[in-house]
């Protein structure tokens, strides 16, 4: 035993000097793949779980079990569908653009997962404290529906460029609602940088930005559900009125590339809308001293738990909201988007300005 | 006036929090779902499923070759052929039913004189070879040996309605 302990120790140690003898530029790279693959995997078992959870919960809200009989209670399930299409043949339509048909998953897997580079898991705790964080989130999002509108159009399918014409001018159209609600919050924080976005609302549930941004923040996240191409907003799938849109020609991995996007961008959005709205990793009960001393003192620290929770709370709405509202109607999804959204989000910035030049308290003194 | 209220609804999302407010009371009302290999839907005494052919108590089976069900089968699934025994009564040499054709009507079941031909409720039951659909004689009566608690029990659970 104690063989195998020096043992250990000898090659702790070498490793070690080997790390200090790396030049700094190495070090730099090997921890940024360290953080990555520390964020990825985490990330890519919630989308998993997050695919049962979907199934499960609107089951239960159609008043149905849903998938429970892989493993208990359903929880192997995700790999099953894992290993479905992970076997299934990628079949390249004829005439189909390959090198776009093929780079279109990666650009929308890709983006989905690169935005997550400034999200703050707890304080301090982000893989990039970059200062222009939330510009680079807006630059992502958007770039992301370049994969869909790429896919669309390899694919030489009627369905599949409806779809992705559908998605271009949908996401097109909320991005500046989503812009202007964000617009908002920096103008609360002062700061573009999420770490410092979510400092700038410390002090318990009622300093966080929801309260005096409510409008920006719901209209926030319905262009969240928007952006993500998730119901009722999810006329660029319509599997009802053109099968399954943009990715109505992908198969097997390349397919299992479009979900794990789509999914890892609500997770995103929901993350976002925690971070920006509802104090990130802060505690909603901050500075309530009568807890102090009782066993419920735990809930009053800062952590990643209360992260995690804000996130779950979101994604179990973006469920919800798809359980619940029929497909909106195309020429409905414009209106809402440049008639209902836009006005009010720059409204509300105007209202907002006039409170941080008035100095209204208690959010703006 | 109207307008203005229906405005301010629209705006404060009345609507949609109702429609949230029945997903999310239905999210825990007792579920449907019948889990279906452990559980299953009861079913009636009537119900027609795989067909049988079944005996009388001394072992003596109990179909005379009438060929009413032949005649009465609107899908033309029953063939029958029949012979004298040397007791000089008149048996069947052949009876198939091809379950391909057969469309569950209990028109058979119905015409018979002597409830030799009757549907159970069964309903699980499957075939993995080509003419394995043809219920013979031997297989009729195999299956109505095994079952004959359940088809007599069926059948005196339906006898006040009939």
């Amino acid at each position: 035993m104690s063989e195998l302990l020096t043992q250990l120790h000898a090659f702790w140690s070498a490793l070690t000097t080997y790390w200090v003898s790396l030049p700094f530029g190495w070090q730099l790279t090997l921890k940024s793949l360290a953080g990555i693959v520390a964020i990825m995997l985490p990330l890519i078992l919630t989308v998993a779980y997050l695919t049962l959870a979907e199934r499960r919960i609107i089951g239960f809200m159609q008043v149905r079990m849903g998938p429970n009989r892989v493993g208990p209670w359903g929880l192997l399930q995700p790999f099953a569908d894992v290993l479905k299409l992970v076997f299934k043949e990628v079949i390249l339509p004829t005439n189909a653009n390959r090198f776009l048909f093929i780079i279109a998953p990666v650009i929308s897997i890709s983006t989905a997962f690169a935005a997550w580079a400034v999200v703050p898991f707890s304080n301090g705790v982000l893989l990039s404290n970059a200062n222009a964080g939330l510009l680079y989130i807006l630059a992502l999002t958007s770039f992301g529906v370049y994969g869909i509108i790429l896919s669309g159009w390899a694919s030489n399918s009627k369905y599949a460029f409806l779809g992705a014409m559908r998605s271009a001018a949908q996401m097109v159209s909320y991005e500046i609602a989503m812009g202007f609600a964000l617009v908002g919050v920096l103008m609360a924080s002062q700061s573009l940088n999420l770490n410092d976005i979510v400092l700038a609302q410390n002090g318990g549930f009622s300093h966080w930005f929801w309260l005096p941004l409510l409008p920006l923040f719901v209209i926030y996240f319905v262009s969240g559900v928007a952006e993500t191409n998730r119901a009722p907003f999810d006329v660029a799938e319509g599997e009802s009125e053109i099968v399954a849109g943009f990715h109505v020609e992908y198969s097997g991995t390349a397919f299992a590339a479009f979900f794990l996007a789509e999914y890892a961008n609500m997770i995103l959005i929901s993350a976002l809308a925690a971070t920006l709205f509802w104090g990130g990793w802060l505690s909603p009960v901050q500075g309530w001293h009568f807890l102090e001393g009782t066993s419920l003192a735990f809930l009053m620290h800062t952590s990643f738990i209360w992260f995690a929770v804000k996130t779950c709370v979101f994604l179990y709405a973006f469920l919800w909201f798809r359980a619940t509202f029929p497909r909106y109607r195309y020429d409905q999804i414009m209106r809402l988007g440049w008639k209902v959204f836009i006005p009010i989000t720059i409204l509300w910035l105007v209202l907002e300005g006039a409170a941080i030049v008035l100095k209204i308290p208690p959010w703006f003194a | 006036m109207n307008a203005v209220r229906s405005w301010i609804r629209s705006l404060l999302l009345v609507e949609l929090f109702q429609g949230l407010g029945l997903t999310g009371k239905l999210f825990f009302a007792r579920k449907v779902t019948i889990r279906y290999p452990e559980e299953k839907t009861p079913k009636s005494p009537r119900y027609r499923g795989l067909h049988a052919q079944r005996r009388y108590a001394n072992g003596e089976e109990r179909c005379i070759a009438c060929k009413l069900c032949e005649a009465v089968c609107p899908a033309l699934a029953i063939t029958i052929d029949s012979e004298q025994r040397e007791d000089g009564t008149r048996r069947t040499t052949r009876y198939d039913i091809d379950l391909f054709k057969c469309i569950y009507c209990g028109f058979c079941e119905e015409a018979c004189p002597v409830d030799a031909i009757v549907e159970t409720g069964i309903t699980e039951f499957h075939f993995e070879k080509r003419g394995e659909q043809i219920m013979t004689k031997e297989k009729l009566l195999a299956i109505g040996d095994r079952y004959e608690a359940q088809i007599a029990a069926e059948r005196a659970a339906d006898a006040p309605y009939r």
